[in-house]
């Protein structure tokens, strides 16, 4: 199981880092919201990989980590995906104004052919 | 009182820079009072210091890198202060008569007084980082001074070229400090200079020694740092006098005699010192017949005795010490004197050109005698002061024992150098003063009275060290070279007469060749016709222009203005970062065995990937795009749902709605197709990048996922419950444990919000077809009448998981997300106007409300007198809901749902807005 966490966010980071690399702002914030996905999903790994030991307690059962999930990472990350949400909308709003004062959504506000 | 030596030239500066009106003499008066006040503290302070005591003074300055505010003064540090100060008086008094009235009196003395101040700093520190300080200000106060006429262009060229060489040099030096501090763990000079044999054994020894080698010869303009020095001749004559020969090149020998008990007595130090030494000696020495102005000539004369000095230092045998240490005193009298005689000819003849010049002797006798018997000191006759260091100095020359060639070269040189140094005395002298009637654009005559007194002066201790040298200067060189050997002095005495030996033949030899070699070079006229300056210069701009055409091409390589270029720098160097500990890794990929994959599992994997690769080759395709991004966003929810976060899930899901509305509304103002992208290589190479990205982190995850770590996880798990008063750890955390990360995170996420108002706040955007539809969309029926059912439920789910968050997933959080979908929905449904008319839509103010709100719960922790944000649990039985936990947490998480719902719809809205007012169009 590890082996295909680890692959599967290693695909949504190579995805992600080539889509940043696309000259449209559109494209960019495409790669973005991937590596959001990817750093998120990573970071909630970190605590470990259990089935059915949510972080909720429960009675008779000892509190440790032996029958419940690292509950710090899931904190860190429920406010990581607000926050990754946050600045996505904000990237967005930036490449609409882009476009609309450049006329252009290349990344550089520029066709290259002058437009 | 130590402390006060050293402030009075600073005060003298900052009262000059806050009086606008000083004329000259208040000017030279306020720097000159300070040097004499200066020199009364050094006599009241001798009887001590002659007595073999070392006075300190201690304030604490940076202690954390070791820099203490700590004066010291020894002999040496006394002798050197005293040739500070005394010079500067004399100088201050020179200058009053020599600036023209149009030179702003005030600037110069005020720099002068700053120059005073650093150099007395530089001889009296006693921790090396605070000699630094003084060092640096030297190197700022002299560019100061020489580029003091800034509207010439070689004064501005040569200041600048000073401050780029003895700033250099200074660099250097701080490094060389710095490896010479961690050697020895302190910078306190008294342990530095205890710790010789320390330092001298210390692998680190040759790196130190070099870069306080090369702050010290980039300083006193030893070879090949020595061309800034004539070019720094177009400050005004004053500072030529006092910092280009007396004192401030002096501070290069003053650190080689200063640090002489730490670094010297090794073979590094005599063979690269010495060498140095020897070569500046003779280089300077030849340049110096073949200068056509006199203080060019001086210049290259001042650089050669520098040389002579540094060679001195370099023999390091205790005698060349004192030798040194003598003929800095010598060398600061009579050249000082000479640059003034020469400030005085060029101010009243109006040129400093040999070649304009001559018969001079007639319109100014007396002017012309002090220079002659000064020029007499530097060729090293005898009667006067030159001639006694000069004589110690050849004394040391053949003592000094060294493999055969080289122990032959340094007194044959020497000798050499001597004949070029009576030879371009000799020239000073006759091509000024004797000789036809030269073309000088002013009539000359004699100068102000009181413009010749320090040059008597100084002509005067000349000739006093000269013929009584054991009365005049036996104690105070006696002091100095104490404080150089930290030890007993080594036998000597000072007379003219030494009986007939070698050194008298060599002099002898030296003044002879020299006239002989002047009488040739002038019978000829050759010494007029070369002009022999240094190629430094040519080499120093070649090197700045080389150094701006590199800048320049390295900038404009990275600064293309294209970000995707710097991105892809970026992108490279973090791959370059996260591989390099891969490249000798010894640790094991795993150290715990890995868990079997569910069918689950695999299943998910196979949802996410193929979204990801979708999204990825169908990206120029956006609508298509999108929609796979929904699948990946949800594999990843259905991923936090499997191992066990419900809350994560829940909360990736919903955002998940929220950003693919966010992604298709912007579709409809940007093209729907990408553009294909016409560099092949291009492609291939974001490739190559992104695979390499992609296989590291899988690499690194795998590695973190395969390996036990710690956790404070089982402390919260243990005391959620007790402490915080909730089951759900997640939401204890957010709302409790770290409540104040979490208060910043909502204020990110309001400002995010409130950033995106800004942006879209009146204004229009084009959209473009195919998804704008042209005029008001329609809105569809059966989608508003499921919208308008759906809300009061929302709502009531809403409340539902904001309430129970705190032992069951859920939370602030989720419970905003679920509300602004259902907000969004309406406004997708039935249009923003129809909402906004039911709705207090202004979403900045609920914003608002919701920072205050959270902010306000940590700040009632104050009243009951516990820190910020700690919370409190009472739980309270309602009727039908039943028990729920009402902790002043709660009153943090409605924080949390207001301004996570109410930022969400603001940005959501602005969006629907801006295209309303287009459709109004």
């Amino acid at each position: 199981m590890e082996l295909l966490a680890a692959s599967a966010i290693g695909v949504l980071v190579a995805c992600a880092v080539w889509l940043m690399l696309r000259a449209r702002t559109f494209d960019v914030i495409l790669g973005l919201t991937l590596l959001s996905y990817a750093v998120n999903t990573m970071l909630f790994m970190v605590g470990g990989l259990a089935l059915g030991k949510p972080p909720l307690i429960r009675e008779g059962l000892s509190p440790t980590l032996a029958n419940y999930m690292d509950p710090v990472p899931q904190a860190l990350v429920l406010t990581a995906i607000v926050i990754s949400f946050a600045m996505t909308a904000l990237l967005v709003v930036v490449a609409l104004r882009s476009r609309e004062d450049n006329g252009s959504d290349h990344v550089d506000a520029d066709d290259g052919d002058g437009r | 009182m130590l402390f006060a030596l050293i402030a009075l030239p600073f005060a003298a500066a900052l009262a000059l820079m806050l009086a606008p009106r000083a004329g000259r003499n208040l000017s030279a008066w306020t720097v000159g009072l300070a040097a004499l006040a200066g020199l009364a503290i050094l006599f009241v302070l001798a009887p001590a210091v002659f007595g073999g005591e070392v006075l300190r003074a201690r304030a604490p300055w940076i202690e954390a890198i070791g820099l203490e505010f700590f004066i010291r003064i020894d002999g040496w540090a006394w002798l050197f202060a005293f040739l500070v100060l005394g010079i500067g008086a004399l100088i201050v008094l020179y200058a009053r008569w020599y600036l023209a009235p149009e030179d702003p009196p005030r600037r110069f003395f005020a720099y002068l007084a700053l120059f005073m101040g650093a150099m007395l700093g530089i001889t009296l520190a006693g921790n090396l980082l605070l000699l630094i300080v003084f060092w640096e200000l030297t190197s700022i106060s002299s560019f100061l001074l020489i580029g003091f006429w800034g509207r010439r262009h070689e004064a501005r060229a040569g200041a600048r070229m000073a401050l780029a060489v003895t700033g250099g040099g200074g660099l250097a030096l701080l490094a060389g400090v710095l490896v010479i501090g961690h050697i020895v763990g302190s910078y306190d000079l008294d342990l530095v200079l205890a710790s010789g044999e320390l330092i001298r054994s210390h692998p680190l020894y040759v790196p130190a020694l070099v870069l306080v080698l090369l702050g010290a010869f980039a300083k006193s303009a030893q070879f090949p740092f020595h061309f800034w020095l004539p070019h720094a001749m177009a400050a005004p004559t004053p500072v030529s006098a006092y910092l280009h020969s007396a004192t401030m090149v002096k501070a290069g020998v003053f650190l080689l005699a200063r640090l002489h008990p730490a670094l010297a007595g090794s073979t590094e130090w005599l063979l690269i010192v010495s060498a140095i030494g020897l070569s500046t000696l003779v280089l300077g020495a030849v340049a110096a017949v073949f200068q056509q102005d006199l203080k060019g000539l001086l210049a290259y004369s001042t650089i050669s005795h520098l040389g002579l000095i540094t060679l001195l230092f370099g023999l390091g045998s205790p005698l060349a010490v004192v030798a040194g240490v003598f003929h800095i005193l010598n060398h600061a009298t009579f050249k000082a004197s000479l640059f003034m005689a020469a400030g005085i000819i060029d101010h009243e003849t109006g040129t400093r050109d040999l070649r304009r010049l001559g018969g001079l002797y007639a319109a100014m006798p007396i002017t012309g005698t002090l220079a002659i018997v000064a020029s007499l000191a530097m060729a090293g006759v005898p009667l006067l002061n030159g001639f006694l260091s000069k004589e110690m100095f050849l004394a040391e020359t053949l003592a000094f024992e060294s493999w055969p060639s080289y122990q032959l070269a340094v007194p044959v040189l020497a000798v050499f150098a001597g004949i070029c140094s009576v030879a371009y005395s000799a020239r000073f002298v006759h091509e000024t003063f004797f000789g036809p009637k030269g073309h000088p654009p002013k009539t000359p005559h004699e100068p102000p009275r009181l413009m010749r007194v320090p040059v008597e002066i100084l002509v005067v201790l000349c000739l006093a060290v000269g013929i009584l040298p054991n009365l005049v200067v036996a104690d105070l060189l006696a002091l100095g070279a104490g404080g150089v050997l930290q030890g007993p002095l080594p036998d000597y005495h000072l007379a003219i007469w030494h009986g007939f030996n070698w050194p008298l033949a060599m002099s002898a030899i030296s003044l002879a060749g020299g006239l002989a070699l002047y009488a040739i070079l002038h019978r000829r006229g050759i010494a007029r016709r070369i002009d022999l300056l240094s190629r430094g210069k040519i080499a120093f701009e070649g090197i700045v222009a080389a150094l701006i055409g590199l800048a320049q091409r390295v900038t404009r390589t990275l600064e293309t203005g294209r970000i995707q270029g710097y991105l892809l720098w970026l992108l490279a160097f973090i791959l370059l970062v996260g591989a390099s500990p891969f490249v000798d890794l010894a640790a094991p990929l795993s150290t715990k065995p890995a868990q079997p994959a569910g069918p689950m599992a695999v299943g998910l994997w196979l949802l996410i990937v193929a979204g990801a690769l979708t999204v990825t080759v169908a990206y120029r395709r956006r609508l298509v795009a999108v929609i796979a991004m929904g699948i990946v966003g949800l594999g990843v929810s259905l991923v936090f749902a499997l191992l066990s976060a419900p809350d994560l899930a829940l909360t990736q899901l919903l955002v998940d709605m929220v950003t693919t509305v966010l992604l298709l509304m912007a579709l409809r103002y940007l093209p729907a197709i990408s553009p294909p992208e016409p560099e092949r290589l291009a492609r291939w190479r974001d490739g190559a990048i992104a695979v390499a990205a992609g296989l590291g982190t899988t690499a690194i995850v795998y590695m973190v996922l395969t390996r036990p770590h710690p956790s404070i996880a089982e402390y919260i798990l243990a005391t959620t419950m007790s402490e915080a008063g909730g089951a759900n750890a997640v939401n204890t955390v957010i709302v409790d444990y770290r409540g104040f990360d979490t208060l910043g995170e909502i204020t990110v996420f309001a400002i995010a919000g409130i950033v995106i108002y800004a942006l879209l706040d009146r204004v229009r955007l084009t959209a473009l077809t195919p998804f704008a539809a042209k005029g008001p969309a329609p809105h569809s029926l059966l989608l508003n009448l499921c919208a308008q059912l759906i809300l009061p439920l929302a709502v009531a789910v809403s409340a539902y998981l904001f309430l129970r968050g705190h032992n069951a997933p859920g939370g602030g959080f989720i419970a905003g997300l679920v509300l602004a979908i259902a907000l969004i929905l309406q406004y997708i449904a039935a249009g923003s106007e129809w909402v906004d008319e039911r709705l207090d839509h202004d979403w900045n103010r609920w914003i608002g409300a919701g920072l205050l709100a959270a902010a306000a719960t940590g700040i009632g922790a104050f009243a009951f007198a516990h820190p910020f944000l700690t919370s409190s649990t009472p739980h309270v039985h309602l009727p039908l809901v039943g028990e729920i936990h009402l902790a002043s947490a709660m009153g943090f998480d409605t924080g949390v749902y207001l301004v996570v719902f109410a930022a969400c719809l603001l940005m959501l809205a602005m969006l629907g807005k801006v295209s309303r007012w287009e459709a109004r169009d």
